[in-house]
C-alpha cells in the first residue's frame, strides 16, 4: 500500500514534469485558428509547416546559427583556458599559487548582483558591445571557477608515473600536459562541456544588454522579440521553443551521467 | 636565479596567464567599477560623472518603496521554494532512494525542467496561465469552474503565486538530485542496524538521516536562497514586474534604474546593497551549518 503510494507520487510528479513540454510540443503543431478551441493532446492534422517558418520568417534558423557558434565557442574557451590553469596548480610550482588559486576560486563564485551594469560599461568601453566578441568572452570568464576547480581536482588524482615517464622521453611541459594529462582528463572535460554548453545556451541577460542587432541574438533572446512582435502568433512561438530546446534535450539525454557528477562537484565547491 | 629556472618560471605563468586576464578584465575590473559607480550620479552616456557621496544608498535605504516591495517579493518565492519546494524534493529523494525500480527514469525527469532556460520555461508556462485562452481557465470552465478562471499572471492576487508555482516546477529536480546524492552516501548499515533493534521509520529518520544530511540541507537552502533571490529570467518572461509591482525582484529593479531611469550609479548602489544583504544571509547560513554539524 506504502509502496502504491510512493509510485503513484512519484508518477505524478512525473507527468507534471512532462505535461508542459508535451503541451508545447502538441500546441505547435495546430494552427492559428484550433490552437484556442482543440484541447487535445495529440493533434490529427499536424502543421509541420509551423517549424518551417518559424525557422525562415521568425529568424529562428538565425537564431539558432548563433546560439550554437556561442555555445561552441566558450566551451572551447572554457577548457583550453582553464585546463592550462589547472594543470599549472595541480603540477607546477611556482610563488604565489596557493593565494592565486584561493582568490581565483572564491572571488569567482561571489555573486555581485550589479556587476552586470559594469560589465556593460567596460564592454561599450572596450568597442565590444553588440558584438559577437563582447558576449562570448564574458561567459568564458564565468565558466572558468568551476573548470579550474573541477580540472584541478582530477588533474590531483592522475598519477605522476606517466608524466615523469613523457617527462624523460623528452616532452616539454606543454607536450605533457596536451599529450598526456588532457586525453586522460576526458571524464572532467565531459561535465565542462555539459555544463557550460547549458549555461550558454540558456544565458538570458547578457545578451538581453549587449546584444542589440537580431543576426547576432542568440535563441532565448530571439524567443523574447518574437514574442515581443507577434504576440498572439502561439503556434509559431511554440515551434521556437520547440526548435530551442532541441539541441539542449538531446546534449542532456546523451550525457547526462556527468550532469549528476557535475551537480556533485560544484555543489561540494561551495 | 639560473637561465634554466627563470624559463621554467616563464613556461608556469604562460599557462595561467590566460586565466588571469579574463579574471582581472572581467571579474576584478567590473567588481570595482560597482563600488566606484555606485557614488555617483551617471546616465552611462555622457563624459560628466556627478559625485553624490552616499545619496545613492540613502535614497536606496529610506526611499525607494519599489525596491522594498522588490525584496520582500523575491524574499516570499524565496519562502515559498525553501519550504514547499525544498520539501517536495526531500520528500521524492527518500522515496527514490529506497524504491529501487524506476529510480533513473525519475531522475531523469525530475532533472528536466532544471535544464530548460528560464525564458522557454516561462513562455510555456504563460500560454498555460493565459487568462483568455489559457489551459488551466479552459480547464476550469470545462469542470464548472467558471468562477475560478482569471488571468492569473495579470492579477494581484494570484500573480506572485503564479511566479512563484512556475519557479519551484523549474527548481525541485535540481535540489531532489543533491539530495538524493547525499542520502546515497549515509550506509545502508545503519538503517539496517536501528532496523534490527526495533527503531521506526520516524525515529530512523530523525535520529540518523536528518542529522547525517544536516550539511546536506544547509548547502541546498544556501543555494536555493542565492538562486531564487536572483530570480529574473522568469519574471521578465512571465509578468516582468506586473500588474503594478506586484511581481517585481531585485534584479528587475536593478535593471530598471539602468535600462529605463538610465541612472547607472543608483542601480550600482542597487547591486552593491544586494550584493550585501546575499553575502550576510551565506555567512549566516555557513555559521548555522558549522554549529550543526556538531550534532553529526
Amino acid at each position: 500500500m506504502k509502496l502504491l503510494l510512493a509510485h503513484a507520487l512519484c508518477l505524478s510528479v512525473a507527468a507534471t514534469c512532462l505535461f508542459p513540454l508535451v503541451w508545447m510540443l502538441s500546441s505547435s503543431l495546430k494552427t492559428q485558428s484550433t490552437i484556442f478551441s482543440d484541447m487535445r493532446l495529440w493533434v490529427p492534422n499536424p502543421q509541420w509547416g509551423n517549424y518551417y517558418w518559424a525557422w525562415t520568417k521568425g529568424h529562428f534558423g538565425q537564431y539558432f546559427f548563433n546560439s550554437l557558434v556561442y555555445a561552441i565557442v566558450v566551451v572551447l574557451g572554457v577548457i583550453l583556458t582553464s585546463s592550462l590553469a589547472a594543470y599549472a596548480f595541480s603540477r607546477l610550482r611556482f610563488p604565489g599559487k596557493n593565494i592565486l588559486f584561493i582568490v581565483l576560486i572564491s572571488t569567482m563564485m561571489i555573486p555581485i548582483p550589479g556587476s552586470f551594469i559594469a560589465l556593460y560599461v567596460l564592454l561599450v568601453k572596450l568597442h565590444l558591445a553588440n558584438t559577437r566578441l563582447g558576449y562570448i568572452l564574458p561567459q568564458i570568464n564565468g565558466g572558468l571557477a568551476l573548470g579550474i576547480f573541477l580540472m584541478k581536482t582530477f588533474f590531483d588524482k592522475l598519477p605522476q608515473d606517466l608524466e615523469d615517464a613523457a617527462r624523460i622521453d623528452g616532452c616539454n611541459i606543454f607536450q605533457v600536459y596536451w599529450h598526456v594529462a588532457m586525453p586522460l582528463a576526458k571524464p572532467a572535460i565531459a561535465v565542462l562541456v555539459v555544463f557550460n554548453a547549458l549555461a550558454v545556451w540558456n544565458e538570458y541577460l547578457l545578451a538581453m544588454l549587449v546584444l542589440s542587432d537580431r543576426s547576432l541574438m542568440p535563441l532565448q533572446r530571439g524567443l523574447m522579440v518574437f514574442q515581443g512582435s507577434h504576440l498572439t502568433q502561439y503556434p509559431l512561438l511554440m515551434a521556437g521553443i520547440a526548435i530551442s530546446i532541441v539541441p539542449i534535450m538531446t546534449l542532456y539525454f546523451l550525457m547526462q551521467r556527468y550532469i549528476v557528477a557535475g551537480i556533485t562537484a560544484g555543489a561540494l565547491k561551495m | 636565479m639560473t637561465w634554466n629556472r627563470f624559463r621554467n618560471l616563464a613556461t608556469t605563468y604562460l599557462f595561467i596567464l590566460p586565466a588571469l586576464l579574463f579574471f582581472v578584465v572581467f571579474s576584478i575590473v567590473p567588481f570595482l567599477k560597482v563600488f566606484q559607480l555606485s557614488v555617483f550620479e551617471w546616465d552611462g552616456i555622457s563624459t560628466h560623472m556627478r559625485f553624490v557621496g552616499m545619496q545613492n544608498f540613502t535614497q536606496a535605504l529610506f526611499h525607494d518603496s519599489s525596491w522594498w516591495v522588490s525584496m520582500k517579493n523575491a524574499g516570499f518565492i524565496t519562502l515559498l521554494a525553501l519550504t514547499a519546494q525544498n520539501g517536495l524534493a526531500l520528500l521524492l529523494a527518500l522515496i527514490v532512494d529506497r524504491e529501487i525500480k524506476g529510480k533513473n527514469f525519475y531522475r531523469v525527469v525530475f532533472y528536466l525542467p532544471p535544464v530548460l532556460s528560464g525564458i522557454v520555461v516561462g513562455l510555456v508556462w504563460n500560454w498555460i496561465f493565459d487568462g483568455s485562452h489559457g489551459l488551466l481557465n479552459q480547464l476550469m470552465s470545462h469542470l464548472g469552474l467558471v468562477c475560478w478562471t482569471r488571468a492569473w499572471l495579470a492579477d494581484p492576487t494570484t500573480a506572485i503565486w503564479a511566479v512563484a508555482l512556475i519557479h519551484m516546477w523549474k527548481g525541485f529536480g535540481w535540489g531532489f538530485v543533491i539530495l538524493l546524492v547525499g542520502l546515497q552516501t549515509i550506509p545502508r548499515e545503519l538503517g539496517e542496524a536501528a532496523r534490527v533493534d526495533g527503531a521506526g521509520e520516524w525515529a530512523i529518520f530523525s535520529r540518523i538521516t536528518v542529522p547525517l544530511m544536516l550539511p546536506v540541507f544547509f548547502l541546498v537552502s544556501i543555494l536555493t536562497i542565492l538562486g531564487t533571490m536572483q530570480i529574473f529570467d522568469i519574471i521578465i518572461s512571465t509578468t516582468n514586474g506586473g500588474p503594478g509591482i506586484h511581481t517585481e525582484v531585485p534584479i528587475t529593479r536593478i535593471l530598471a534604474a539602468m535600462v529605463r531611469s538610465l541612472r547607472f550609479g543608483y542601480a550600482c548602489a542597487l547591486g552593491v546593497l544586494f550584493g550585501l544583504i546575499l553575502l550576510a544571509v551565506s555567512i549566516l547560513q555557513m555559521q548555522l551549518s558549522k554549529w550543526s554539524s556538531r550534532f553529526s
